[in-house]
């Protein structure tokens, strides 16, 4: 296997964006990415881009074509696949492009993740998203998407006296780095008041415990870490990419307060970059609700299991305390298109080690670590990450 | 959505049976074709076994923020069930105050409506739970 280096990224600003289409957010990513990292269209082998839900969400599929003939490449004839894995669409996408590439098949890939969520109206987005539980078995009988998180939450209270106040203070650290990050679609700094405030949607989770509905696309150019050089300085290693899957449904795992498939993917991760947990400087982790960034902190390692509601308390998961999680305001305040999360996290990561991350920039950040997860934790991807 | 869909999942969700692998003696519900502790060896070999309906509330939670199908229902309550045989499901628990409510709760299956295909399609049933 060859090793696999980054060598540009692009997004879009993410948030309700009327004005845009889902070929519009594709354009745009796609065309940062490739201006970033400076390469021409004819030198592209390979596109994979993630996409959740786009049959439902603007009733198309397809969407491996649409983007070549956005990104004007359809003459070339190069394969272009979607990737599915509902919040980890972006993730997977990112995993399948770094095996093309190292396994020696292609060069130069493109990786890109877009969704468009806000051309449904009233509930049919969280109906949607709903679709990434187990429509038969958990949905059917009433189950929500946050309901499935607040199942877990309940559990971790109960189990390690995790507090409302803990979980609201993951959205609060958030929302603060989102003020800093000028793609984030909430700029706005909130308190636990606010959040204890918010209307429950499935107790003990509040609206503001949520992620939000967003409309966005982020792209990743991938080369072998060998020609990278020859089109940028700023390279960005992948030192590991790996992909963890576990039951469809929540009731079908072995526990309730961790995702199996995280601590699985974590485990490897660090095995293939040699690397323990306290070597890494930031991490950004899938806070589709605040319980999921208490547990993603423990699966990871940074933190003992239970001991992730105290650690966000305490501060070392702010952005100048030990571990940094989610400098870019996370799923939570930078926003959630499902099918672009992976590649965004990827962003940030990537801006991050280049040292460009202007106000929110992690001093001497060397390796950064992204977790993106599918579902209640169906599947999860971890990539981690080294300027070189 | 057809009915067929609903109608094939019947025994299950009117009786819960599930399945018992017949090489561990281990239950499943819902059913499933694998035992996944004996995979190959499994094959074949997993029997419709009918579950108690004896169960442990593992954890619950109260939605306000329902989907459709269930908006006037809210709020409810969902919750993970620890069955006496050794598996876990998804259902509501229904019958009491949500206030009571707890983790360790004892509760037991009954049969409910559980939602309709709007105003003038099928109802669907299955179970719910209740207090012991
Ligand atoms: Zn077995």
């Amino acid at each position: 296997m060859r090793e696999v280096a980054i060598i540009g990224v692009g997004m879009t600003e993410f948030g309700e964006i009327w004005q845009k289409s889902f070929r519009d957010l594709v354009a745009e990513a796609g065309i940062k990415a490739i201006l970033d990292a400076g390469i021409e269209g004819d030198e592209i082998d390979a596109m994979y881009i993630g996409g959740m839900s786009t049959g439902r969400f603007i009733g198309q599929e397809h969407v491996g074509s649409l983007a070549l003939e956005v990104a004007g490449l359809e003459d070339l004839h190069i394969p272009s696949t979607r990737v599915e894995a509902a919040c980890a669409s972006g993730g997977v996408a990112m995993h399948q492009g770094y095996l093309a590439v190292a396994s020696g098949m292609y060069d130069i890939v493109v990786v890109g993740g877009a969704e468009k969520m806000t051309d449904v109206v009233g509930g049919e987005a969280t109906n949607i998203l709903a679709s990434a539980a187990d429509r038969e078995w958990e949905a059917f009988f009433g189950a929500t998407f946050p309901g499935l998180y607040a199942l877990m939450a309940r559990y971790h209270m109960h189990k390690y006296g995790t507090t409302p106040e803990q979980l609201a203070m993951v959205a609060v650290k958030n929302h603060y780095n989102g003020s800093l990050n000028p793609k984030a679609q909430f700029k706005r700094k909130i308190t636990v008041e606010d959040v204890l405030n918010s209307p429950i949607v499935a107790d003990p989770l509040h609206l503001l415990d949520c992620s939000p509905i967003t409309d966005g696309a982020a792209a990743a150019i991938l080369a072998p870490l060998d020609i990278a050089k020859k089109y940028t300085d700023k390279i960005v290693k992948i030192k590991a990419s790996v992909q963890a899957c576990d039951t469809l449904s929540l009731h079908g795992r072995k526990r309730f307060d961790s995702l199996p498939a995280a601590v699985h993917a974590a485990k490897k991760a660090y095995e293939i970059a040699g690397i323990k947990p306290k070597d890494i400087d930031l991490a950004e982790v899938h806070d589709c609700f605040t319980i999921a960034e208490i547990i993603a902190i423990e699966d990871l390692g940074f933190f003992e299991k239970g001991e992730g509601g105290k650690a966000t308390e305490e501060g070392l998961t702010a952005l100048d305390g030990e571990i940094p999680i989610n400098t870019s305001g996370g799923l939570k305040a930078k926003g959630h298109p499902v099918g672009a999360t992976g590649v965004a996290q990827i962003n940030e990561i990537v801006l991050q080690l280049r040292g460009e991350a202007d106000k929110r920039q992690v001093k001497d950040a060397e390796i950064g670590l992204a977790h993106n997860v599918g579902g209640s934790g169906g599947t999860c991807v971890i990539h981690i990450l080294e300027a070189v | 959505m057809g009915v067929a869909r609903y109608w094939r999942e019947i025994p299950a969700r009117y009786n819960l049976i599930g399945k018992k692998c017949q090489v561990c003696g281990k239950i499943y519900f819902p059913p499933r074709s694998i035992c996944p502790t004996c995979r190959r060896k499994s094959i074949g070999k997993m029997e419709d076994y009918k579950l108690s309906g004896k169960g442990t509330v593992e954890s619950y939670t109260i939605i306000y923020t329902p989907p459709p199908e269930f908006s006037d229902k809210v709020p409810y309550a969902i919750a993970l069930i620890r069955m006496d045989e050794g598996c876990y499901l998804t259902g509501q628990i229904v019958d009491c105050d949500l206030e009571e409510i707890h983790i360790g709760m004892r509760v037991k299956a009954c049969f409910r409506r559980i939602q309709e295909d709007g105003k003038r399609g099928a109802i669907y049933y299955g179970y719910k739970f209740r207090k012991v």
